[in-house]
Order: C-alpha cells, then sequence, then structure tokens
C-alpha cells in the first residue's frame, strides 16, 4: 500500500513553478526529500498537505484523494515544519489542551508516555524548549492522535549532532512496526544515508529522481581523471570541476564506458547534489 | 552475529553486512538453523535503512546461504563440508581478484607476489 502517491502535480507561482511532481512513498518506509534552498521542497510538502492549492495533479494519501478526504485525512496525517513555532508564551499543557480538541482519535496515555519517552515537561513554556525538545513535542502530538504518515519538513536542522542523531533513532523505531511512514526534507545528506530507504530529489521545481537510496547514488558515476581524459566525456558530463591534478565530474552511469580507463567511484548524495547545483552555474 | 559497519567505506552498506555474515556462515561460527533478526529490527539495531538490511538478506539468499520460510524468518542453511568448500572458495576468489589488479598495475608477475607474500604470510 501507497503512503503517499503524488501524481503529477504542478503549481506555477510568479517567479517560481512546480513542474509536474510524481513520486510514491511505500508504507512502513522513509523517505527524504532532498534539494537545494528554493528548489521547492516547501511548496511540495505544502501542496501534500494541501496547505496551497495546485492548478494540476493530484494527492492521495493512504489510498484516498486528500482534495475529497481532506478532514478525515488530517486526522492521520502528523506534520512539523522547522521554522514555524507555536505560540511561544503558553504553556506546553496549554497548548496541548488545544490542539488535541481536533482529533477524533486522540489519546491521552499515548501523549503522556511519548512526553516521557522524549523528556518533555509539559509545564514549560514553548519558548523554553530547545529546537530539538521542539520537533519531539510535535512528534509527541502527531503520535498521539495516530497519525500514520509523518510530514517534517526539516526536522533535523538547527540540531547539534547529538541532538540529530536522537531523532533518527526515533524516526527509524517509529517505522519499525512497518504502520508508520516518513517523509522528510533535509539538506543535511548524511542524516539520509543512516536511515532513509528512498531519496526524492528535487531541483529547479522538477524531480530529478525519486528512488530507493542505493539505487538512486548507483544511478551516477563520480569520475576523477586527467585533464587529457576531459575532452572524451566533457558533453556526457552532468557537470565537472578542473583543478591542477585533472578533473572531478559527474554522469549518469549509463552515460559511462568503464573501458575509458577513467577512475569512477559511487558518488554520495552530498556530491550529486553539489554537482547538479554546477550545473545550473555553468549553463544559467 | 557481529556486523560492524564502517560509514567511510567505499562499499555499499549492504555489500559488507553480507560480506561479514556470509563469513560467519562460512567459517561455521552461524550454525545451520541459526534464526537471522526481522529485517526491520536489525535495521533499527544497525542503525541502516530497512532497504539495506532487506537487500543484505537478498543477496545471502540469492547465495545460497540462507532460507527464508514465510512467516518465520529467516535461517542459515544447511551444508555438506564440500558445499561450504566450494562457497569459501568462491568468496577468497573474488578478493584475491580485486587484490591481483592492484599487483598488476605495479607490473608483479605472479612468482614476484608470491615472493613477497611469503614473507607476510
Amino acid at each position: 500500500m501507497l503512503a503517499l502517491d503524488i501524481r503529477n502535480v504542478s503549481k506555477k507561482y510568479k517567479n517560481f513553478e512546480l513542474k509536474d511532481i510524481s513520486f510514491q512513498l511505500e508504507k512502513g518506509y522513509i523517505m527524504g526529500f532532498i534539494g537545494a534552498n528554493g528548489a521547492g521542497k516547501t511548496t511540495t510538502i505544502k501542496s501534500i498537505l494541501n496547505l496551497i492549492h495546485i492548478d494540476s495533479g493530484e494527492v492521495r494519501i493512504l489510498g484516498k484523494n486528500l482534495a475529497e478526504h481532506e478532514l478525515e485525512l488530517k486526522q492521520e496525517i502528523g506534520f512539523a515544519f522547522g521554522d514555524v513555532d507555536f505560540h511561544n508564551r503558553s504553556k506546553v499543557k496549554t497548548l496541548t489542551d488545544v490542539i488535541k480538541k481536533f482529533y477524533k482519535n486522540w489519546n491521552d496515555d499515548t501523549y503522556y508516555s511519548y512526553l516521557r519517552k522524549f523528556k518533555l515537561d509539559e509545564n514549560k513554556k514553548i519558548s523554553e524548549l530547545s529546537t530539538g525538545m521542539k520537533v519531539k513535542y510535535n512528534l509527541a502530538l502527531a503520535l498521539s492522535h495516530g497519525a500514520k504518515l509523518l510530514i517534517l519538513d526539516e526536522p533535523t536542522s538547527g540540531l547539534d549532532p547529538v541532538a540529530r542523531d536522537n531523532l533518527l533513532e526515533i524516526f527509524q523505531e517509529l517505522v519499525g512496526e512497518g504502520e508508520i511512514s516518513i517523509l522528510f526534507s533535509t539538506h543535511i545528506t548524511s542524516d539520509l544515508e543512516k536511515c532513509a530507504d528512498f531519496i526524492t530529489f528535487i531541483e529547479n521545481g522538477q524531480i530529478v529522481k525519486s528512488a530507493e537510496k542505493e539505487a538512486f547514488v548507483e544511478t551516477y558515476r563520480l569520475l576523477s581523471g586527467k585533464e587529457s581524459q576531459l575532452s572524451e566525456v566533457k558533453e556526457l558530463l552532468i557537470s565537472y570541476k578542473k583543478n591542477s591534478f585533472g578533473f572531478t565530474g559527474l554522469i549518469h552511469a549509463d552515460d559511462f564506458d568503464p573501458a575509458s580507463g577513467i577512475n569512477a567511484a559511487i558518488p554520495s548524495l552530498e556530491e550529486i547534489m553539489i554537482y547538479f547545483a554546477k550545473k545550473e552555474d555553468m549553463y544559467v | 552475529m557481529n556486523v560492524a559497519i564502517s560509514n567511510s567505506s567505499d562499499k555499499p552498506i549492504y555489500q559488507q553486512i553480507y560480506e561479514q555474515i556470509s563469513a560467519q556462515i562460512l567459517k561455521g561460527e552461524l550454525e545451520s538453523g541459526y534464526a537471522l533478526p526481522p529485517i526491520r529490527q536489525a535495521a533499527q539495531e544497525l542503525r541502516v535503512s530497512i532497504i539495506t538490511v532487506k537487500k543484505a538478506w537478498e543477496e545471502l539468499e540469492h547465495a545460497g546461504l540462507i532460507n527464508t520460510v514465510t512467516g518465520k524468518g529467516c535461517f542459515v542453511a544447511e551444508f555438506t563440508p564440500d558445499q561450504i568448500l566450494q562457497l569459501r572458495n568462491v568468496m577468497i576468489l573474488k578478493q584475491m581478484a580485486a587484490d591481483a589488479s592492484y599487483y598488476k598495475s605495479f607490473g608483479l608477475t605472479l612468482v614476484e607476489v608470491i615472493e613477497l607474500m611469503n614473507k607476510v604470510y
């Protein structure tokens, strides 16, 4: 079953456009949503939540059309935006009392067990919570109303390495039973090397590729060779850098001829992002 | 069962898991019938993605080292001593082929390699 099924979503703004976005997330897995700042991650996430009206296309969540079953589906979605804050001067307890009224499957026992697990004190004010604690509070809220799909925009940004690792461990625990699915956007790609099953890469409002993590990196090769070899492959490279030792460049695995003798390695997610960003610089 | 994952290795993580478990099976450290942990549990404990573990288990099954019993899990297969020897040789030869190309890049002959190998073995 698909937790999330996005089909041909388009949305046009004056200076930016989401072009024919499609990708799917299977139930029980973690998908990392990557792309440079301004590539369209947040706009895509907002269209998944129906916070902006899409011009065309369809978003299906847990098998149902979002536009037709919005109220019902929102009960099953938990979401967190990295930079949007709650009312800062309220206590956690006060805010929870307001929020829980919106959810018919709210479970107090679950809520308190997560507060204990995440070491959250409900008598603290929101403004007194650290960034990591705010993300955890959001998760506790989502899980207490029985959310099956978690959509998180940059949940790990602003966290120190220890807090990030802790959060990623929680994500893995959550999908462990196979019931909960997570889509999270990030530009910290090392987070994904650890825990993501699928990667969706957006660039300039378009999906470059959406695939299983290992298959994703294996569609590319990072070449490093002598300057004299550059001319052989230059036309096929997505982008490249030259220096006094030779060149390094990213290429589609299909375009690469292993017989060429150029040193080729599987790139990291970060390298893929960097070379794609460089492509823009080279041709624009 | 021991598995140690290196994030700085060039080898994909599923490959590392596959190689380490297959070595333990072929050395007899994991006996036939030994039950491997469920995929989702192993992923959580190893701190790798679910699909990575799934892939490693699939490779092990493909190599004939484990059997999947639907609804029960994955178990180390039964082998005759001959089969173990054969599987072990396949694994060793794979490593040797990689090493050999490194020696060849320095222009060493087989005799020279054996001579040097004698010093460290």
